[in-house]
């Protein structure tokens, strides 16, 4: 990557007049403010541009208004004096960066300083004096002209010689630290605050000393035969659990890459139904089958004449439902790393007569450590965050995430306490990612170069294949008989009281009519369900989008703060969605940015909660992508756009697929920060389903569940077709012959 | 490399906002259950023609949405969900205080919580507290059916019994708070620490105990009684039972929230959902709680307060944060440390 591109001739650069346009058309066109229904257009009929609460900032000012903006224009006006410069000028990088940065920074001073009841600070007011006048919530017209600040401050940074002054690879930095920053450290922080927070609405650290020192955090009783703090159980729980998901996906990956096994597409389809389930369901299944009266439960006491216990509920109950529920994620990250492994160097040990054992123990396995290692670490923090399963199975066995969402909803209103614990989960996800980094190292694992790369991935040795195989039986019998009971629960009258079979769930969530005027959704699930596909949808793409541009600037580009910004990418994850939701309605619910009761906001959680997978499954397989790809292709007069989107994301299609899939039914089936998110307008399917559980209508939670999981079994299949598979040049089909 | 960034700029500061108020539309933020809340919302909007946008959460979260919001509120009137959330809400300050016309048709525990909050809030419904048990499970054990509060300290119940955390439930508070009230500090404490001795679990959600029940996953559960009668009515084999020694309740309760944009259409829900004709609408659906309103009927399934020994139960008392601050860390400090 030492290539550097020559400056081009001093003529006006397109992407830095786009940029100027795309700030004019918000400061002169756009309505500056937030509008209800913007895009139904209303407002152009409703007193457009003149009318105060729908005027371009423009507008607003010829009229004498909100005079805070006028210092905008010299911004926007100022990079039209480097058009003509050279970029070898080094006043033409000065002038992008100073106007850049006074922009972005005026927008953001102006819409913290003065929100809708005036000053926001006293220190203002008693400075400046009172204010008459107030704003709301920033729209599109702001957001245009703040992004155009934005992206010509980018581009003053790379004429200035920065990355080697590439425009597209400083803009993507740019504008995903802007956005991680914006949508994920911004409200995290606001809500982290609260632990120091006294009663009487004062600052002071022993406030947190006092809730982060207290005994049933900490405290060691388990180790004596009493209880231990939440903190350890937490921790003791994620360990196995990450421990049990990451051996387990192996084990599929291993079967659906390395074996001869026939039903691969069975088996895959099994594997990803866990994460296709809407919560409460499987913790409902398990205890259907193993609570006190469960089925399995009251065959075994019968059979073997001992008194049922309720030994589910509490740590194996977690583990199990979450070991079903988390397995799939680790599948789908491995699945991408054990395929991408060249089979060249398996090829290479065989030939220097290494046994099949001694191939996989030397040479794939410690190839796959980075698809092991993120495996690892997305099991862990998964089942810190978890919230459904210990809340549904946890009996008395208390964890960081449940006891976060109370401390907050609870009899105790306690926002410092959920802020401290929240914290503490922060820390262990902190340990668990250097952790990782650590045991990485700093070694390679690139397998995929540009040189001749054929030949095909030998099978399992037998020693190993066996148990593999049997784990995998075991495991998918189980999983059967799981989805069967959650089948059966739709269809029949009362789950576990009356077993007479109906429809009639079905009918009340999905009825529908046809009448003149077209179809009638006049089921009660309709409206939550198509919000739901609706949120999903647009979240699914723009989530992979920017999960995997990050990915691609981790990997392959190094610029300051790359670790601070890697562990960024990583905290909405690791947060439990209870203290992101809250988070998010204590940082948007007030101006600059207003979006709490839109789609809007859904959609923004979505993406910053469901990016991690994008970023580990990208980073997974981008470190077995060869340099040399790139730098061929730069060498080759492409520019680094070109080079990521005709070599790198052709050859990343497992890794694309694996975060299109999980963020768009992460986007179905999440709950925890959903719940304070939705509104009347946008409600959502697993808010529906929740209220159904809590009225006692398991019939109708289960049936909604069941058809959700149906429609997200087909979008995945069409997503798998969309994407396609990568042709990584291997023998592929004429090679199965010598099975 | 325009559409990357376009993209990247579009989702950079996906900016939009709730604009300016429109006339005649109410936010409403419902604490029942789902069906009852879509009944409200549905009714009100025939009889007055005001659009209804109806949010259905628990009164816990309710409260911390309108705690997170209460800079910029977004809601307009919460309706339904136990006393204590929306006395804490009063007490915050995070509600208006209103007299509605419609108090004169009352019963007075219903005013009486409205003036332990400075009028920031007032009860539409009241339920008492008691057990369920699951009768095949008892007869499978062998057990006696329990009558009394004191009946669930016997040993042959150990392991059968279960009740939410008070530090995460507003029901297990009230529990907590009804047997202080009912034996004293001393004795309520006693009491709580002789169960303990018994409890199978501690769920965190108020109604989990009856409903872990209805699934055969627990013998006992102690909850509102109209929780109870719910499990019974869908089906399971739930039998309610009022203890003996008498008992605690709790005020569902109703506020406005504190800088509604719809002032004058909270007013007029308030007024009413005070009436007897919408109490009425809770026959409609599974609600077994009783109405605030003298004249509204009181489903005949529901458990038939007249001949429960109801408490004087001291809401302004145990309501406040401080006292409930005191009862949770005493309980946390000596009933839950306790070997099982």
């Amino acid at each position: 990557m030492a290539l550097r591109r020559s400056a081009s001739a001093p003529v006006a650069h397109p992407v830095l007049i786009f940029w100027i346009l795309v700030g004019c058309v918000g400061f002169l066109l756009l309505p500056w403010y937030g509008i209800e229904d913007f895009f139904e257009f209303g407002w152009l009929s409703d007193g457009y541009p003149f009318d105060t609460d729908l005027a371009p900032a423009a507008f607003l000012l010829a009229q004498g208004e909100k005079p805070w903006l006028a210092p905008l224009i010299l911004p926007l006006l100022m990079p039209l004096a480097v058009l003509r410069r050279p970029k070898s000028d080094p006043l033409h990088a000065r002038i992008l960066i100073v106007a850049g940065a006074f922009g972005f920074g005026w927008m953001i001073l102006q819409g913290f300083a003065i929100g809708i009841r005036g000053w926001n600070f006293d220190l203002a007011a008693s400075v400046f004096g009172d204010l008459e006048d107030r704003q709301f919530g920033m729209g599109y017209g702001a957001l245009l002209c703040a992004s155009s600040f934005l992206f010509v401050f980018a581009q003053g940074i790379a004429a200035r010689g920065a990355i080697n002054g590439d425009v597209f690879v400083v803009g993507s930095i740019t504008g995903i630290i802007t956005i991680v920053s914006i949508f994920v450290f911004f409200p995290i922080a606001k809500m982290l605050t609260a632990a120091f927070v006294t009663q009487d609405g004062g600052y002071s650290v022993s406030v947190f000393l006092a809730k982060f020192l207290d005994n049933r955090l900490w405290g060691l009783g388990c180790l004596s035969g009493g209880r231990c703090g939440v903190a350890w159980n937490s921790l003791f729980l994620a360990v196995l659990v990450a421990f049990f998901t990451t051996a387990l996906g192996l084990v599929f990956a291993l079967v659906v890459t390395r074996s001869g096994f026939r039903y691969k597409r069975v088996l895959r389809a099994l594997t990803v139904l866990p994460i296709i389930t809407p919560p409460f369901v499987i913790g409902l299944a398990l205890i259907l089958l193993f609570g006190l009266s469960g089925s399995v439960t009251v065959f075994v006491s019968d059979a073997l004449g001992v008194q049922p216990t309720r030994w589910l509920y509490g740590m194996p109950g977690i583990l199990i439902a979450q070991t079903l529920a988390f397995t799939p994620i680790a599948f789908l990250v491995l699945i991408g790393v054990v395929e991408g492994v060249s089979p060249s160097m398996e090829e290479a040990a065989q030939t220097l007569r290494a046994s099949k054992w001694q191939v996989f123990r030397t040479v794939s396995l410690p190839l796959m450590r980075p698809g092991l290692a993120n495996a690892f670490l997305l099991g862990f923090i998964e089942s810190m965050a978890d919230f459904g399963n210990p809340l549904v199975l946890g009996g008395n066995f208390d964890v960081l995430s449940t006891e976060i969402f109370f401390a907050i909803v609870g009899a105790q209103y306690d926002q410092g306490k959920a802020a401290v614990l929240a914290m503490v989960l922060l820390f262990f996800t902190l340990g668990a990612f250097y952790a990782q980094r650590f045991w990485l190292g700093r070694k390679s694992y690139t397998t995929v170069s540009g040189k001749g790369d054929s030949g095909v991935h030998p099978h399992m040795p037998r020693a190993l294949a066996v148990p593999v195989m049997a784990v995998a039986a075991v495991w998918a019998v189980f999983t059967v008989v799981v989805y069967g009971m959650i089948l059966y629960g739709s269809v029949v009258e009362l789950w576990g009281i009356n077993n007479s079979l109906t429809f009639k769930h079905y009918v009340t969530a999905f009825a529908f009519r046809i009448e003149d005027s077209g179809i009638r959704w006049s089921g009660s699930a309709w409206n939550s369900f198509w919000t739901t596909l609706k949120i999903a949808a647009i979240a699914a793409p723009l989530t992979a989008a920017v999960g995997l541009i990050a990915a691609y600037l981790l990997t392959r580009q190094s610029f300051a703060g790359k670790n601070a910004f890697e562990f960024g990418t990583m905290l909405s994850f690791a947060i439990p969605g209870t203290v992101i939701g809250v988070s998010y309605i204590l940082a948007f619910n007030v101006p600059p940015i207003e979006i709490t009761g839109t789609g809007i906001i859904l959609v923004v959680s979505f993406i910053f909660r469901n990016m991690p997978v994008g970023v580990r499954a990208g980073i997974a397989s981008m470190s077995q992508l060869d340099r040399s790809l790139d730098e061929s292709s730069l060498t080759l007069g492409a520019n680094s756009w070109q080079t990521f989107r005709r070599i790198i994301l052709p050859l990343l299609r497992p890794a694309i697929l694996a975060a299109l899939v999980y963020s768009f039914v992460r986007a179905m089936t999440a709950i925890s920060a959903v719940i304070f998110l939705v509104s009347a307008e946008y409600d959502m399917a697993t808010s529906y389903i929740i209220g159904r559980v809590e009225n006692n209508d398991y019939g109708l939670a289960i049936a909604y569940s069941t058809a959700l999981i149906f429609v997200m079994l087909v979008v995945v299949g069409l997503m798998q077709l969309a994407v396609g598979r990568t042709e990584i040049g291997r023998r592929m089909s004429q090679s199965r012959t010598n099975v | 490399m325009i559409s990357i960034k376009t993209f990247l700029g579009a989702s950079v500061l996906a900016f939009a906002a709730a604009g300016t108020a429109q006339a005649a539309k109410l936010t409403f933020y419902c604490s029942a259950q789902e069906d009852w809340c879509q009944l409200m919302a549905n009714s009100f909007q025939d009889a007055t023609g005001i659009d209804v946008a109806m949010t259905r959460k628990s009164s816990g979260e309710t409260f911390a949405q309108i705690k997170a919001e209460s800079a910029n509120p977004k809601g307009d009137v919460w309706w339904g969900g136990t006393g204590d959330p929306h006395l804490q809400a009063a007490e915050e300050g995070l509600t208006a205080e209103y007299i509605s016309p419609m108090r004169d048709q009352l019963h007075p525990w219903a005013i009486s919580q409205a003036e332990s909050a400075g009028n920031r809030t007032i009860g539409i419904y009241s339920g008492a507290l008691g057990y369920g048990y699951n009768s095949d499970l008892l007869a499978a054990n062998n057990l006696p059916e329990p009558a009394c509060w004191e009946d669930l300290l016997k040993p042959e119940y150990k392991g059968h019994v279960q009740m939410a955390n008070p530090n995460s439930s507003g029901t297990a508070y009230t529990t907590l708070a009804t047997m202080v009230q009912l034996f004293g500090e001393e004795g309520g404490f006693d009491f709580m620490k002789g169960l303990h001795a018994n409890i199978n679990q501690y769920t965190k959600s108020g109604s989990a105990p009856i409903k872990a029940a209805g699934l055969g996953e627990n013998t006992i559960g102690i909850v509102f009684l109209h929780d109870a009668v719910a499990q019974a009515v869908a089906g399971f084999p739930i039998k309610v039972v009022a203890p003996c020694e008498g008992t605690g309740y709790e005020i569902g309760s109703m506020s406005i929230i504190d800088g509604s944009r719809n002032m004058d259409e909270a007013k007029q829900f308030y007024d009413w959902a005070l009436s007897a004709e919408a109490q009425n609408l809770a026959l409609q659906v599974n609600a077994f709680q009783v109405p605030s309103n003298k004249g509204a009927e009181t489903s005949p399934k529901a458990p038939d307060m007249s001949q429960i020994k109801l408490i004087d139960y001291d809401f302004k008392t145990y309501g406040s944060s401080d006292e409930r601050g005191r009862l949770l860390k005493k309980w946390d400090d000596e009933v839950s440390v306790l070997p099982q």
